[in-house]
């Protein structure tokens, strides 16, 4: 009964070429497939099911957005665990601890906690009306920290009381692995659905530019590809990076003018109470209202206009599809050096032809942070329903202090009119 | 001196159970060399070792740790009279230090040190995370300073896209710096570097938070931890037989319990003798005419004394009908409460994590004690609860940022907000025509 500590502990001193090999899981491909392709040759079918795959995961995209926000929620979430699950498996089988007592559980359950710090945060801005109704979920909401805090000390505690006398370290790693997975998957897609709530438009254009630059770098790399970009990916290459880099913007752009007309994407998801819903609908912004730019000089040989009629946000869309295509990368190059890290081939086998799920949004990491980022920097300020559920938990003699305030303020500037005195 | 590495008993047992397995060479070659790192040497002064140089090395141990303890004791009050700015320092560098120490100890398990880049990434990690933490707080408590200074208002509009884009760049530094044989241990050091983050740096960043909310929940819960750490090694030295959990050995249920209602009745009086005086009570407030810290102001409730009907079962023992208390004290119940009985989980996680990468302590800073994060190995948990609870249950939002966030938003939203709230006030009748004209 070798100290299993001792054994690891050698393992992570030692270059990466004596660490076993993880074999790889089976083959997942439908039979159907398989026989439909089975006169090709293999270079040609690994080519064709990855096609397949790929307009089918387009097609579901597509429908999903046609059923809503509420079911693309529900979406991210469904993604966001099985992320989980695949990087917590991957760290189970390097250090076999699936015998571990409390191991699984108590990744879920830090996952669980996680979850419901950030959706009962989401949860009082953006359904504030709905909350002020109902008591107990008042209660949940006024002392949602010190619930969720209280929450996540038992998983602590319950980790302490785990340890188990040879299995230290590996107890440890695992307890390091669950948290900088939650906070690489849990926080991003909790950041997505902000992004989401800020309107659909936001949600969208970001991902579609980060898969339109890996198709397209794929295709002008397969076509035009010779100079290699890095060591870590050796089927990368400069061409295209750069090509990928030059469509994604236009798709972008192309993209963002024709989103930024409905109402749909272009509107901030709210929770109505009378319908039980949510609903699209508002009057657009400044930023998805045609504007008239004049062009500079040179392109206005060019094209032969005077001026050019654009929506602002297409401005913003180069911006977000610069970082697509220039710094969405650089995730997917931590994920392949993750994957040779631990000699593994793929994160998982649940898409065939492509690998886990982790392997299509590792491009997505650092593109939801940014989104979010972008917005609070550069377009919206501070979230008005959370200011004024802010406003309504002060004691009553501070809000009549900030009510005077703001009236002062407001007539100052003349959005309100002072009232006449009969 | 140097002091001799303890390889724990563990050890011994299972190289010989391996070495039984018939295991290959070149793992047996290498268990050898991987099983304790070689703790530094011993770093007692001079001075303490020529006076003690009589006595057994038990007593000497003792008379080290005790005369130390002094020392930092005596520190810290000096610390809390030279004020608020100091202490904010003194914060700092303690979490530079903490963080100095488990990353060396990273740097040790895993042979890193000839890695390229890394010890520049992790410390460039470390003032990244410290930049954007001390920027929002900034820009709470220094508003009407950042809004004077033009470039100070750049920073702190943008300031959540700068700091991103700096930690940016250090993710694209490490993925560059990926070096063909050395993934595995590179990928640790970055998980290793980013969980010493988030323990580290925010809790003390929610260290600062609760001193500016008065030095008073800044002092009451570091107090209370450490007098649980003495009281629990007291009750431990003298009454302690039965063991606690098998991570510690040392330590006993009676240790625990006794240290449990010490450190609770310890830090009833100690808030009783802070609640008087306004330096400790006051928010700290930065005074843009004078330029520097101020604590002054009124004492809000929770600091005046206040009537308590002592409930039958005490009345008859004490013989008082009521007794007069801050409400604080109540408050410092809990706040004891969970040193005395979450804290040491803070400490068997450390001890867990020392018996799992084989170091008997972190450092060997303090002689007699070990590193500084031995020391502060109980207190992980206590800031981030003391946050917590102030947040929930002390003070709501600040009123001004309220004020201040409204300022930065559209006018159509702005007008919303306010009928809204004008609505609310008047429902709970606050406000009356009579109000509304003056």
């Amino acid at each position: 009964d070798t100290d299993i500590d001792d054994r690891y502990g050698d393992l992570d001193s030692r270059p990466d070429s004596d660490i076993p090999e993880i074999p790889p899981s089976s083959d997942r491909t439908p039979e159907i497939l398989k026989k439909a392709l089975s006169g090709l040759s293999s270079r040609w079918k690994n080519w064709w099911i990855r096609g397949i795959l790929t307009l089918t995961m387009i097609s579901l995209f597509f429908l999903i957005i046609y059923m809503g926000s509420f079911m693309l929620m529900l979406l991210v979430l469904g993604i966001q665990v099985k992320c989980f699950h695949e990087i917590i498996t991957i760290g189970y089988r390097v250090y076999r601890s699936y015998d571990l007592p409390w191991f699984r559980t108590l990744s879920w359950y830090f996952l669980l906690c996680v979850n419901y710090f950030f959706y009962g945060e989401t949860v009082a801005d953006y359904f504030a009306t709905f909350v002020q109704r109902e008591e107990q979920l008042q209660f949940l909401i006024r002392y949602h920290r010190f619930i969720s805090f209280a929450l996540y000390l038992a998983g602590f505690c319950m980790f302490v009381l785990s340890l188990v006398k040879k299995h230290y370290r590996l107890q440890f790693y695992m307890f390091a692995w669950t948290h900088v997975t939650l906070l690489i998957t849990v926080t991003q897609s909790h950041l997505v659905i902000q992004n989401l709530f800020e309107g659909m438009i936001w949600f969208l254009v970001p991902i579609s530019s980060v898969i339109c630059n890996d198709i397209t770098a794929y295709l002008f790399g397969f076509f035009f590809g010779r100079t290699p970009l890095i060591k870590l990916s050796p089927k990368k290459t400069w061409e295209g990076f750069i090509g990928g880099f030059f469509s994604t913007v236009i798709f972008g752009f192309i993209a963002a003018y024709v989103l930024s007309k409905y109402q749909y994407f272009v509107c901030p998801v709210e929770y109505r109470s009378d319908v039980n819903s949510f609903v699209t609908e508002c009057e657009p912004s400044e930023l998805f209202q045609l504007q008239s730019y004049s062009l500079p000089p040179f392109l206005k040989a060019l094209l032969r206009r005077e001026t050019v009629s654009l929506y602002p946000f297409q401005i913003h869309s180069i911006a977000l599809s610069t970082f697509a295509s220039l710094i969405g990368p650089f995730g997917g190059f931590f994920a392949s050096g993750f994957k040779r890290a631990f000699k593994i081939k793929d994160f998982a086998n649940t898409i065939p032809g492509h690998g886990g799920i982790m392997d299509r949004f590792d491009c997505q990491y650092l593109m939801a942070t940014f989104v979010h980022v972008y917005i609070t920097s550069f377009i919206r300020g501070p979230n008005p329903s959370k200011v004024l559920q802010q406003l309504l938990v002060l004691q009553p003699e501070q809000q009549l202090n900030v009510y005077k305030a703001l009236k002062t303020h407001l007539i100052e500037k003349g959005i309100l009119q002072p009232t006449l005195k009969v | 001196m140097a002091r001799e590495p303890d390889a724990p008993p563990e050890d011994k047992e299972s190289e010989a159970e391996a070495k039984a397995d018939g295991e290959t060479a070149s793992d047996s070659e290498s268990r050898v060399e991987a099983v304790t790192l070689p703790t530094s040497v011993d770093d007692t002064p001079e001075v303490l070792n020529r006076a003690l140089s009589n006595l057994s090395s038990r007593w000497k141990n003792w008379w080290v740790r005790g005369i130390l303890t002094l020392a930092m004791i005596a520190f810290f009050f000096i610390i809390i009279y030279l004020g608020p700015m100091v202490l904010m320092m003194i914060v700092m560098c303690v979490q530079i230090k903490c963080f100095h120490e488990i990353i060396t100890i990273g740097y040790n398990v895993y042979h890193s040190y000839d890695l390229p880049w890394f010890r520049t990434l992790s410390w460039y990690f470390l003032l990244c995370v410290n930049y954007f933490f001390y920027g929002e707080t900034v820009t709470d408590y220094f508003f009407t300073l950042v809004q004077r200074e033009e470039p100070l208002r750049i920073l702190s509009k943008y300031h959540r896209f700068i700091s991103f884009t700096l930690y940016l760049t250090g993710f694209c530094m490490f993925v560059l710096s990926l070096v063909k044989k050395h993934y595995r241990l590179q990928f640790y050091m970055f998980g290793w570097t980013h969980v010493t983050l988030l323990i580290v740096v925010t809790q003390s960043h929610l260290v600062i938070h609760n001193l500016f909310e008065g030095m008073i929940w800044f002092i009451v819960p570091i107090s209370c931890v450490i007098c649980n750490d003495i009281m629990a090694y007291m009750f431990g030295f003298f009454f302690g037989r039965t063991p606690l959990i098998k991570l510690s050995p040392k330590k006993t249920w009676e240790g625990f319990i006794g240290g449990c209602f010490a450190t609770v009745v310890f830090g009833l009086l100690l808030s009783y003798v802070m609640s008087g005086y306004r330096c400790f009570v006051c928010p700290v407030e930065y005074n843009n005419d004078t330029n520097s810290f101020t604590v002054d102001c009124e004492p809000s409730d929770l600091f005046r004394l206040q009537e308590y009907n002592i409930p039958g079962v005490i009345q008859s023992v004490i013989g008082w009908k009521t007794v007069r208390m801050y409400p604080f004290q109540i408050h410092s119940i809990a706040l004891s409460t969970f040193a005395s009985l979450i804290g040491p989980f803070g400490g068997f996680f450390a001890s867990g994590f020392k018996r799992a990468f084989k170091i008997k302590d972190f450092a060997n800073t303090i002689p007699g004690h070990g590193g500084i994060m031995d020391r502060f190995d109980c207190q992980y948990l206590m800031a981030t609860f003391v946050n917590v609870y102030i947040a929930s249950f002390i003070r709501g939002p600040n009123p001004s940022k309220l004020v201040q966030q409204f300022l930065t938003l559209r006018p159509d939203q702005q007008l919303h907000i306010f009928n809204m709230l004008k609505s609310h006030l008047t429902d709970k009748g606050m406000l009356t025509a009579a109000t509304e004209d003056e």
